[in-house]
């Protein structure tokens, strides 16, 4: 028995706890959770837990359904929100066929994959996402459309504000879990929120969004609300997205930062901010997963779905920002197209690996763009050689089909499940006749 | 307890982490000058000698136990890590020791051959309990409260904090940090530590986080607050 397996033991055992929540990804970015009681947490760090995963999505395979659930001890807490009497615990983990070697279809080991050929490198991956999401009276389609709690707009702070309320909760509970806050503010749409965590390691990171997810959900849920996710949930109003910064170590050392560089970055984060964009079309189907992801971009304004990147203009799609003086650990760059509906694990996986393919490759950063690139129109925008991103989930998908990099990073059981998953969801979508077309054309034609 | 004499100085890595993890207070020393230099009051507790062979054999390791048994120390429980290769020196010399375990060694083998050893010698009172101020950790059941407060810890934390609530006062950098209390290889690297301390800090809450202290451009330490003496 492992010694943090060993402390998971004793800590359930002392701590009375009544139930073992095994958690995991589907290949859509949703939290599983298998449930089991301390009686069988032993064999579940032995053995692992087998269950059948035909129902969950991209777990499906032609041969063999059983996979195996795999807890990772070190990622142990105590859930706060349990009550005193039904304490209990969650772990993630990892999933694994029969055999114990990774399965294919988990975005947990697609992620461990990626991380362990830039560890090779030398390199480890941080990450700090700022997660924005709406708070809704309901979030039931047929109540009508989503009513925002409360009107107060940017960095508003009254004390009939419902939804601080929820957010202090929130916070609160996060930090209970070890998550450290950077910044909670209000965004300036009514009702949406956002909350920044604090760099870490893109695995680590990867499990707190899933666990901020669910923590914000559970906690809007206790106060009769609703908080969505959803990436553009109003009309005329702006969308929540998941800008996320990024940066590679070594050791100790940030590699993004050079300070005999004028501007404090190093020829590695010119590289991979090069291959991002290069390969940004590519990963974008992932990054922005449903089709609602595409309305955000026909926003102007925090969504730029332009492939050019700047230092300090907003209408780029990679910023990167001018580091604090005396700050060299601060140095990164900024990715403003992920939203928070995206699984984090893939996400992280394409954004890594195009990155690293610019190193590897030794890409040339092309110039920085600071013009505001909502201002000029299509054949402007060409002139500077800055290409639009995927304007719907159908053209991302096209070119996701023809990306190298995308299958190599996801793996073929990912790769290839996901496209049929999203192209079917296109085809729903394609044959629904929307609210707008016939309040548009029923009174016209 | 006393603590357990390590030779040589510095300790072979993976015998410094399993000591540290199994919570044992220990001093690596490079002779038997420094054995007395650092020699506690009431004797060592006990040995652990690395035989590590110079030019094919271990005399020399060997040459140090004899005279740490000799009158002047009568130092005893002795245990022995060694090579399989060098095995069979051990034979002429079984006086010189209390038992011996294989190099590279199991932690767990390793670990119950020394609480043997030392329970024999009836030196085995490992600490059990670390107390500092509002903070009090309990080594045997793996728990740590606060001001009476059950802190919720994940397996990491837990032990960052005891490694560094059992050394207040002392300033570790963030890759000693790693080495002693991660040992493996983790995908943060160095920059893992200031995570987990963040989290530490989040978890003792505010009243409490400056228990552990950062120290500009050094890395983090425990306990040395500007109010304790």
């Amino acid at each position: 028995m492992e010694r943090q397996q060993e402390y998971v033991l004793r800590t359930v055992e002392e701590r009375g706890v009544r139930l073992i929540r095994l958690w995991f990804t589907d290949v859509l970015g949703r939290l599983k959770s298998v449930a089991i009681t301390p009686a069988e947490l032993d064999a579940a760090f032995s053995e692992g837990v087998q269950f059948d995963g035909t129902a969950i999505d991209g777990f499906s395979r032609v041969h063999e359904s059983d996979v195996l659930a795999r807890p990772d001890a070190t990622s142990f807490e105590l859930l706060p929100w349990a009550q005193e009497s039904e304490s209990s615990g969650r772990m993630f983990c990892d999933i694994s066929n029969l055999d114990g070697t990774p399965f294919e279809g988990d975005p947990r080991q697609v992620l461990r994959r990626n991380l362990d050929e830039a560890r090779e490198l030398g390199y480890a991956l941080m990450a700090a996402p700022e997660v924005e999401f709406f708070y809704f009276a309901s979030g039931d389609p047929a109540d009508g459309p989503p009513q925002p709690l409360d009107t107060a707009s940017y960095f508003d702070l009254t004390t009939a504000d419902v939804a601080s309320d929820l957010r202090r909760r929130t916070i609160h509970m996060l930090e209970a879990m070890g998550m450290p806050i950077e910044y909670s503010f209000h965004e300036d749409s009514p009702s949406q929120h956002e909350i920044d965590l604090r760099y870490t390691e893109a695995l680590d990171m990867a499990d707190n969004i899933m666990t901020l997810r669910l923590v914000v959900k559970k906690i809007a849920m206790e106060r009769g609300t609703y908080a969505t996710f959803m990436p553009k949930p109003l009309n005329g109003v702006q969308g929540s997205g998941m800008h996320t910064h990024l940066s590679l170590f070594r050791g100790e050392e940030n590699v993004f930062h050079d300070p005999d560089d004028e501007s404090g970055i190093s020829d590695t984060a010119r590289q991979f901010t090069a291959g991002i964009l290069r390969h940004a079309r590519e990963i974008t189907a992932v990054t922005n997963q449903l089709i609602n992801s595409y309305k955000r971009f026909a926003e102007t304004s925090e969504a730029p779905p332009y492939v050019a990147w700047s230092r300090n203009n907003r209408s780029a799609l990679i910023r990167v920002p001018v580091r604090k003086v005396g700050k060299p650990e601060s140095a990164r760059i900024e990715y403003r197209a992920l939203d928070a509906a995206t699984n984090p694990y893939l996400s992280f996986s394409l954004l890594l690996k195009a990155g690293l393919r610019g190193i590897a490759e030794g890409y040339e950063l092309p110039e920085a763009t600071n013009v505001n690139l909502f201002e000029l129109d299509d054949r402007q925008r060409r002139e500077l050689g800055i290409e639009p991103l995927p304007r719907s989930l159908d053209e991302a998908l096209d070119v996701m089909e023809e990306s190298e990099l995308a299958r190599e990073t996801l793996g073929d059981h990912i790769f290839e499940w996901f496209l049929r998953n999203k192209r079917a969801e296109w085809a729903e979508f394609q044959s629904q006749v929307t609210p707008f077309a016939l309040e548009r054309y029923l009174p016209q034609w | 307890m006393d603590p357990i004499l390590v030779y040589p100085d510095p300790a072979p890595p993976e015998l410094a982490r399993a000591l540290d993890l199994g919570g044992w207070s220990w001093t690596a020393v490079a002779d038997t000058d420094a054995a007395r230099r650092h020699e506690p009051l009431d004797g060592w507790s006990g040995a652990i000698i690395v035989a590590e062979p110079v030019g094919g054999t271990i005399e020399e390791p060997l040459r140090f136990c004899r005279t740490m048994r000799g009158s002047d120390f009568a130092l005893a429980p002795i245990l022995i890590l060694v090579g399989g290769g060098n095995l069979s020196e051990l034979e002429a010399h079984g006086d010189q020791f209390d038992d011996f375990c294989l190099n590279p060694f199991h932690p767990l083998e390793f670990e119950a051959r020394l609480g043997h050893v030392l329970r024999r010698a009836g030196h085995d009172s490992k600490p059990d309990l670390i107390e500092h101020g509002p903070l009090v950790m309990n080594l045997e059941t793996y728990q740590a409260v606060i001001d009476d407060r059950p802190l919720d810890l994940t397996y990491m934390e837990y032990e960052l904090l005891r490694f560094l609530a059992a050394h207040p006062g002392k300033v570790f950098g963030r890759e000693a940090l790693l080495s002693r209390v991660w040992g493996y290889e983790y995908y943060g690297g160095a920059r893992t530590v200031d995570v987990h301390i963040r989290r530490l800090r989040a978890k003792l809450g505010e009243e409490h986080a400056s228990l552990i202290q950062t120290v500009r451009s050094v890395g983090y330490s425990f306990g040395k607050s500007r109010w304790s003496a």
